[in-house]
């Protein structure tokens, strides 16, 4: 996709007005929050792993060198290749190569957003190999020319009716009076579909969820076991996953997948866990013949050792997104970034620079329930301050809230001059509240009385009324 | 003597940080505060160097003219036994957020390390500090009580309003919906990203409505000046006011909103 983050205002302006959008937000909130909830409350560990995986990985991005060669290693040992990827465009190059090698004409893909991000698609595609998602939500926002609006629920912005239609517009085949009303009947329309996409496919593509060193694994959690198909019916399976995917060992994965489905969907475990090493051995009874492992760094190793490393403990379960009032009322298109919501707002400046995603940092109210739901405790508000600071050093700040600001800080700074301006400004303001004592609109101030009305002030600033009220107590007879 | 005993021994000096919003807006909060912590045994000071804690500067990435103010804000507060502000959001600044400020200055850094230890949300320091149980006020009203973010999530100001507002006889205390979600003020944020505000606003009033309250109390009056606001525009009748004005039992300045219009 194209990097839209600029048109964030625009484009929330037109979804806080799109109905269907607006209904299908609803879910979000309903089917996520309470789900966490009750999973988190029915785990009393639940707090301490969430350290422990914030430990497990800073971690390993302290000595993320070491554990990424340690992985290369124990994938070679297990059969499998490694393919360095600096750039998006290493990565979609290297994807190809592998693809063209294996004389592929359909791919069949696990749900990953590394594959979103490198916009692999679209290069498959314009290369004449089609690229197939298998993900019910990847295939249904595929089948209408979109995008993820939401990392772990990609078509969350859509309602069953839209889903319905365009089931019926693009599997001519369906009878007409096949009755699609029910979630459960397009899946299974769905599922018909792809199970024979599964077996034309020359190669599968997933991302990873974690990358085990000690062992050369690449482990991947789905719900729909859409993943494993994918993986193991093609000849050759090929893993898109970015370098801080990393864990040391086995230990460390559980110990993170006990807080990551909790924290998504509420599950105690996603429904399918399934651990990837190599490719099919002499005894397997199948598997795939060629395991690649793509490493895509796209401007990670850049965030080592930055106020934005803490970024990369990132495990992609969705929950700051889940819990954003923002993110609640304009859904995931508006950020015109892969990555929507509070972890999209941090790693979108990151990967892209501020200068054309500055508006996603700043597009939060710093309510902070992102970063009380992360399950890797990542400072989700501080980071994107730091954006900001990024942003006001270079003078990137839109002019008419920096002269603002500037303006309200010479008289901020300056406490005699700021009581001398308040002291006239303030009874002044009371006075043209009149009697209603409130302004329905106020020209300086339209970003607030467009919507709502601004109460007047009481009259005399507090420390003019308290200044006197002491003066008195101090005359004796008063 | 020591400090401790030396304190135990006289009044504890609260400087009240009254924030900028209480200042211009509504100083019966003010008032309020000082009245509840003079009630709690305390001595109540207002110097008359205080702006602002200097969120604005902060949240637009102005680290220069935050700091500044930080220190200007240390400067005046840091004699005081104990800095006390009836905003979480401002408490936090203070407290949480001034000694990141000074980060690679040692000096500054234990000076704001050191200031940040005496700063308190009010409420929040009337229970665990002062140890009040009952403020002793009465006052016939269905409340809602709405939770601020910072005071919530960076200060765990939960249960402290509502023991207190408990003890209030003739109050009421019928809790709303998603309390705890934002009601999308965020400072700048509801001027720079104003329709996103007000749909969050919409949904945060719906909840105060269907709560049944007759009244909404918070602890920032920031929040309350967005929910008041709304509220105002959707010709609602629920009266709106800070926490502290109910639990001083000052509660004749008509509210921010309500009944008064």
């Amino acid at each position: 996709m194209e990097l839209a983050a600029k048109h964030f205002k625009a484009s929330a302006a037109k979804a806080l007005v799109d109905v269907q959008l607006q209904k299908a937000l609803g879910n979000v909130e309903k089917g996520f929050i309470g789900k966490r909830q009750k999973a988190a409350d029915a785990l009393p560990e639940f707090d301490a792993l969430r350290d422990n995986a914030r430990d497990i990985k800073n971690h390993v991005l302290a000595h993320l060198d070491l554990y990424l060669e340690e992985y290369e290693r124990n994938v070679i040992a297990s059969g499998g290749t490694v393919h360095w990827a600096e750039t998006a465009e290493d990565a979609r190059r290297i994807v190809l190569d592998i693809c063209q090698k294996a004389g592929a004409r359909t791919v069949t893909k696990g749900k990953s957003m590394i594959t979103e991000e490198i916009a692999l698609n679209d290069h498959l595609s314009a290369n004449g190999i089609e690229p197939v998602e298998t993900d019910l939500g990847e295939y249904i926002i595929q089948l209408r020319g979109e995008y993820p609006s939401h990392i772990i629920a990609p078509a969350v912005h859509l309602n069953k009716e839209q889903v319905e239609g365009d089931f019926r517009r693009v599997h001519t085949h369906l009878p007409e009076g096949r009755d699609l009303s029910e979630p459960v009947a397009l899946l299974g329309e769905a599922r018909d579909v792809l199970r024979q996409r599964y077996f034309a496919a020359d190669v599968g593509i997933t991302g990873a969820n974690f990358l085990i060193a000690e062992t050369g694994t690449s482990v991947i959690v789905t719900n729909e076991g859409n993943g494993d198909l994918t993986q193991t019916l093609g000849k050759v399976h090929v893993v898109v996953a970015s370098i801080e995917k990393i864990v040391p060992t086995l230990e460390d994965t559980s110990q993170i997948l006990r807080v990551l489905a909790r924290s998504a969907t509420g599950q105690d475990m996603s429904v399918y866990t399934t651990f990837s090493t190599g490719p099919k051995r002499t005894e397997d009874p199948d598997g795939p013949d060629q395991y690649h492992v793509v490493l895509l760094d796209n401007g990670r190793s850049a965030m080592l050792g930055t106020e934005y490393q803490d970024m990369l403990r990132c495990i992609r379960c969705g929950a700051c997104m889940n819990h954003c009032p923002v993110y609640h009322a304009v859904g995931g298109h508006a950020y015109g970034s892969v990555y929507p919501g509070p972890m999209g707002a941090v790693l979108t400046p990151s990967l892209n620079g501020i200068e054309e995603t500055g508006q996603l940092p700043n597009a939060s109210t710093f309510c902070g329930r992102c970063e009380a739901v992360c399950p890797m405790r990542i400072p989700l508000p501080k980071m994107m301050r730091h954006w900001r600071e990024r942003e006001f050093e270079r003078n990137l700040t839109p002019l008419t809230a920096r002269y603002g600001l500037k303006f309200w800080a010479f008289f901020a700074k300056r406490p005699k001059l700021y009581r001398l301006a308040v002291s006239f400004g303030v009874p002044l303001l009371s006075l043209f509240g009149g009697s209603s004592r409130r302004f329905h609109s106020l020209p300086f101030a339209r970003g607030w009385t467009r919507h709502r009305d601004l109460p007047a002030p009481e009259g005399r600033t507090f420390l003019q009324a308290w200044a006197q009220r002491e003066a008195l107590k101090q005359e004796p007879g008063q | 003597m020591t400090s401790s005993e030396n304190m135990a021994a006289r009044q504890p000096r609260v400087g009240l940080f009254a924030t900028c919003l209480v200042d211009l807006f509504r100083p019966s909060v003010g008032f309020a505060s000082a009245k509840l912590l003079q009630d709690a045994g305390c001595e109540v000071h207002v110097p008359v160097a205080q702006t602002c804690c200097g969120q604005p500067a902060y949240n637009t990435g102005d680290r220069a003219d935050t700091r500044e103010i930080a220190e200007q804000v240390i400067e005046a507060f840091e004699g005081f036994d104990f800095v006390v502000a009836p905003s979480g959001s401002c408490a936090s600044m203070l407290k949480k957020h001034y000694p990141g400020l000074f980060a690679g200055d040692a000096a500054w850094e234990e000076r704001a390390e050191r200031f940040s230890q005496k700063c308190h949300e009010l409420i929040s320091f009337l229970t665990d500090v002062m140890m009040v149980r009952d403020t002793g006020a009465s006052l016939d009203a269905k409340i809602t009580y709405h939770d601020s973010c910072s005071g919530l999530r960076e200060l765990g100001i939960k249960e402290q309003p509502r023991k207190l507002l408990a003890k209030v006889s003739g109050l009421e205390l019928q809790e709303m919906k998603d309390s705890d979600v934002c009601c999308g003020f965020g400072g700048t944020f509801c001027i720079k990203y104003s329709d996103i505000s007000n749909a969050i606003v919409t949904k945060k009033v719906g909840n105060i409505d269907a709560s049944g309250a007759d009244m909404l109390l918070a602890g920032d009056v920031g929040c309350l000046m967005n929910m008041a606001g709304k509220l105002k525009r959707q010709g609602s009748s629920v009266e709106v006011r800070h926490i502290a004005e109910v639990l001083a039992g000052m509660t004749s300045q008509p509210p921010i909103a309500g009944s008064g219009k």
